[in-house]
């Protein structure tokens, strides 16, 4: 007993050296809250504050940045209201502004892109996370990252001078021909328009699902799988297992897609063709909401005119704060249920 | 015998499955190859010394390079780091440190968000904090918007690496008699060091590829200025430019930019791989 009380109090030196060993339990008695601040090296102290305020640098950033679009787009909250997002008319001059068609046009090739995405990467991420070799998985997984990495600008000088000339010259007069009795291959094919954006963003948004959801298929549990295959299973159906497994993390990468699209610029300003229609034709020039705000923000002349597309600017921010913070809660909940397994 | 069909078809089944996932992955890297093919095709032929070295030429004119907008990108990164690199790191070190508590929670919460808030509305949010006092388009307004991209990956990246280290470097300096700050500082962070130094290096390259934040806080600038409270050019901006405007040689540099802006971004990326991979793995 003795040997043992004796080793205890070794050990609590061991953890707390100091002039304060053994007293311990008197400095953490309620209200004497300098005990712990005594017992800190101040160099601790400095470098813990130091590094909090950063941290807490962070957390105002995001703050002041709605904060401030918020005071900056109050002329046009106020006097527009909800008839802002409802109305289509985009009139510079005559002050009247509606940003419908530029929701409109974000939201149908962001979604259109994504439906799109989805499935390709979706199979992607399954390929990498199931069926290829390692060598392959690492090769392909470099590609898919170096997709990610090219600049966004890039992507529009191929759209203008590569993409959207190919789509005029082969093939949406090919779609005309031969699909041009349903509605989304009506018009003119001119190229520039939402067929070049949606396609130009499918491809931007395929490395983040394809690498977010091959994460997430690998972080479900060898013995899920290896509990299909003894009984039987083919290797198709053990990655329907995995699927089900991975149903909510891919959702989750499926939103950060998403929101990713909903952004993106400059490569969607350069073939969009840029005018604020709204139709579901996808020979049609559009308009995104990212797109006005490159093309007009710094030609924008009176006060309203700026502070109605800092209101677009707003209302992006919080689409895509919302779509990612849901991305992010979806995934992170997801890994952390498979980590404790 | 109908069991025996059965598996067949289950087998044939799930050879299709395979067979598609494989095309969804050729799919998928294709467009690779085609860009690059198309930005080293049209980039090497267009690309030569004077692209570096000279100014640009008024329109029409053939020749001329982008000396300035090589300048001023080098300058505009500057400036961000001076912003990004800080505040990223830090937190970084912030949240490796402190995991659990509801404050460094919600920071690396918002990191990620922050992450995916697109660029365009980084630029607005730096037009209206820069520009609008300064009265003035600026490089300093071009480089807070830069650096306020290059946050969220280079918190994320620090945050990692930190964390890859074994606990037994950091319990091995505490037990030698450091305070936490000296073992984090001198021990932890030089272990780390390699991962976060090429993690900063992807950040400047995301960041010298971005244009949209540029648009209307840096500007362009068409003469040589180092100034920072004047409009700079950027390679990005010129390249967007150069795009629209209806001259061949004017494109022909556009594309020779975006080959060097390849070029670097590849190169960051296979450096930040290479040495990502090694570590304690």
């Amino acid at each position: 007993m003795n040997v043992k009380n004796k080793d205890r109090e070794n050990f609590s030196s061991a953890v707390n050296p100091g002039p304060f060993r053994g007293k311990t339990a008197l400095l953490s008695l309620p209200g004497f809250s300098g005990a712990k601040l005594l017992r800190k090296n101040p160099g601790d102290l400095v470098f813990e504050s130091l590094t909090r305020f950063f941290a807490f640098l962070l957390l105002l950033l995001v703050i002041v940045m709605g904060y401030q679009m918020l005071m900056q787009s109050w002329p046009s909250i106020h006097k527009f209201g909800w008839k802002f997002i409802t109305s289509k008319t985009w009139d510079p001059v005559q002050e009247n502004f509606g940003a419908l068609p530029f929701i409109f046009g974000t939201l149908f090739s962001s979604l259109l892109a994504l439906i799109i995405s989805a499935v390709l990467s979706i199979g992607t991420a399954v390929f990498l996370s199931e069926f290829a070799p390692q060598w392959l998985e690492k090769i392909v997984s470099v590609m898919v990252e170096l997709l990610a990495a090219i600049p966004s600008i890039v992507y529009g000088l191929f759209g203008i001078f590569v993409l959207a000339p190919w789509l005029r010259e082969s093939v949406e007069p090919w779609l005309a021909d031969h699909f041009g009795y349903l509605p989304i291959f009506e018009g003119a094919p001119y190229g520039f328009g939402m067929l070049a954006a949606v396609m130009i963003l499918t491809i931007m948004i395929l490395p983040i699902i394809t690498s977010i959801s091959r994460d997430i298929m690998r972080s479900v549990p060898d013995a899920q799988r290896e509990a299909a295959y003894a009984l039987g299973a083919t290797k198709w159906e053990v990655v329907r297992i995995v699927l089900s497994g991975a149903k909510s993390g891919i959702l989750g990468a499926a939103l950060l897609g998403l929101g990713r699209a909903v952004g993106e610029t400059m490569a969607v300003t350069m073939v969009i063709g840029n005018t604020p229609q709204m139709s579901f034709s996808l020979f049609d020039p559009a308009y995104t909401m990212a797109s006005v705000l490159a093309n007009e923000f710094s030609e924008a002349t009176t006060q309203l005119y700026t502070s109605a597309l800092i209101e677009i600017a707003l209302i992006l921010f919080v689409m895509t704060f919302l779509l990612n913070a849901a991305a992010r809660l979806v995934v992170w909940s997801v890994t952390k249920k498979y980590s404790k397994v | 015998m109908k069991r025996q069909l059965n598996s067949k078809v289950r087998k044939i089944k799930s050879l299709i499955m395979t067979l598609l996932s494989i095309a969804c992955a050729l799919v998928v890297v294709i467009p690779l190859f085609i860009i690059l093919f198309y930005t080293l095709k049209q980039g090497v032929s267009s690309i030569n010394w004077s692209f570096f070295t000279q100014m640009p030429k008024p329109a029409g004119e053939t020749g001329g390079g982008m000396a300035n907008a090589l300048m001023g990108t080098g300058i505009l990164i500057g400036l961000g780091s001076l912003i990004g690199i800080p505040v990223g790191l830090f937190s970084g070190i912030y949240l490796s440190e402190e995991n659990s508590s509801l404050f460094s929670k919600s920071v690396r919460f918002l990191t990620e968000v922050l992450n995916g808030i697109p660029s365009i509305v980084v630029g607005v949010v730096a037009y209206i904090i820069m520009v609008i006092p300064m009265h003035r388009f600026s490089a300093l307004a071009g480089g807070f918007a830069l650096g306020i991209l290059m946050i969220p990956l280079i918190t994320r990246t620090t945050e990692e690496m930190l964390r890859l280290v074994p606990g037994t470097y950091r319990e091995a300096a505490l037990a030698l008699g450091a305070p936490k700050w000296k073992a984090t500082l001198y021990v932890v962070l030089p272990a780390a060091f390699k991962g976060i130094f090429t993690g900063i290096l992807l950040s400047i390259a995301r960041a010298a590829g971005e244009t949209a934040p540029l648009l209307f806080t840096a500007l362009g600038n068409r003469f040589w200025s180092t100034q920072l409270d004047q409009p700079i050019a950027s390679l990005t901006v010129f390249i967007y430019d150069y795009s629209k405007a209806p001259f061949e040689d004017w494109n022909r540099q556009a594309w020779a930019a975006a080959l060097v802006l390849i070029m670097l971004v590849t190169l960051i990326n296979v450096t930040f791989r290479i040495i990502t991979r090694k570590r304690f793995s």
